[in-house]
């Protein structure tokens, strides 16, 4: 048998290598797959602790789901974003989307 | 180690190899590629966990529609032909965070003392995350169908263009 330490480790590794990612790159669409890893990283953590201490109530797996459901509107809605900032800047850069900056 | 545990370690391997590829490939669609195969080998873990509806769920949706998804927006906004737009001089300090983060909640979690068995995993059938999902977590359910609406919604209206196109 697995012991919990395994995927907590595991996510929490995934987690941390999603943070970089998001803090590190530049381009959106690169911001957005790192924090789909993120959110992968989350929803191993949640049913690891439904699954392995709490049967009864397994409030983990149905909340991974609604994370699933939620990560697939965030990222539709967040390529219509990115969509529209290109048309406008021609860039999908982070760092050149600074005009509401003083 | 039982055989349980080596086919953790061979799907975790795969898993932080993906994210790997992720965060640091120097091509942006060998990122989506390690994208995803680090999705499909989250779907394994979820195997493991004996969720196989999330696995299958999780196959489904991440990589049949979010990844398609984010090919085509990087196929939209030609990320590929600005390769100088990789990566940002907060480079270190991002690693450095990382690596922290990573480091504290990696000491949190071998030294605490679980209460109860760490090592069986209690079985979840389908028909009880479905009696659940429809009477205690009923509306979570009907916002989340309303979350996906507004979305679509959403999307369709901020990616349509100006008037008169």
């Amino acid at each position: 048998m697995i012991p919990i330490n395994n995927f907590l480790i595991l996510s929490t590794v995934l987690f941390s290598l999603g943070m970089y990612g998001v803090l590190a790159r530049r381009s959106a669409v690169l911001i957005l797959m790192s924090v789909e890893l993120m959110l992968q990283a989350v929803s191993i953590n949640f049913i690891a602790f439904a699954v392995y201490f709490s049967p009864q109530q397994f409030t983990g797996i149905i909340f991974a789901i609604f994370v699933i459901v939620v990560a697939a509107a965030e990222v539709g809605l967040a390529l219509a974003i990115i969509l529209r900032l290109y048309r406008n800047k021609q860039t999908a850069n982070v760092d050149e989307a600074d005009i509401m900056k003083w | 180690m039982s055989y349980e545990e080596g086919i953790f370690y061979v799907v975790a391997a795969v898993t932080v190899t993906g994210a790997l590829g992720v965060v640091l490939a120097r091509n942006v669609v060998h990122s989506a590629l390690f994208l995803i195969m680090a999705l499909i080998a989250v779907a394994g873990v979820f195997i493991l966990l004996a969720a196989e509806f999330l696995a299958v769920v999780q196959v489904l949706i991440y990589g049949g529609a979010v990844t398609i998804l984010i090919l085509f927006a990087m196929m939209l906004t030609r990320v590929r032909d600005m390769p100088a737009a990789m990566d940002g001089p907060q480079k270190p300090f991002a690693a450095l965070a990382a690596a922290a983060f990573m480091g504290v909640s990696i000491l949190a979690i071998v030294s605490t003392d679980w209460p109860g068995q760490t090592d069986k995993i209690n079985v979840i059938t389908l028909d009880q995350i479905g009696s659940t999902l429809f009477t205690t977590w009923a509306v979570p359910f009907e916002i989340a169908s309303l979350v996906l609406t507004v979305a679509l919604l959403g999307a369709i209206i901020l990616a349509r263009g100006e008037e008169g196109e």
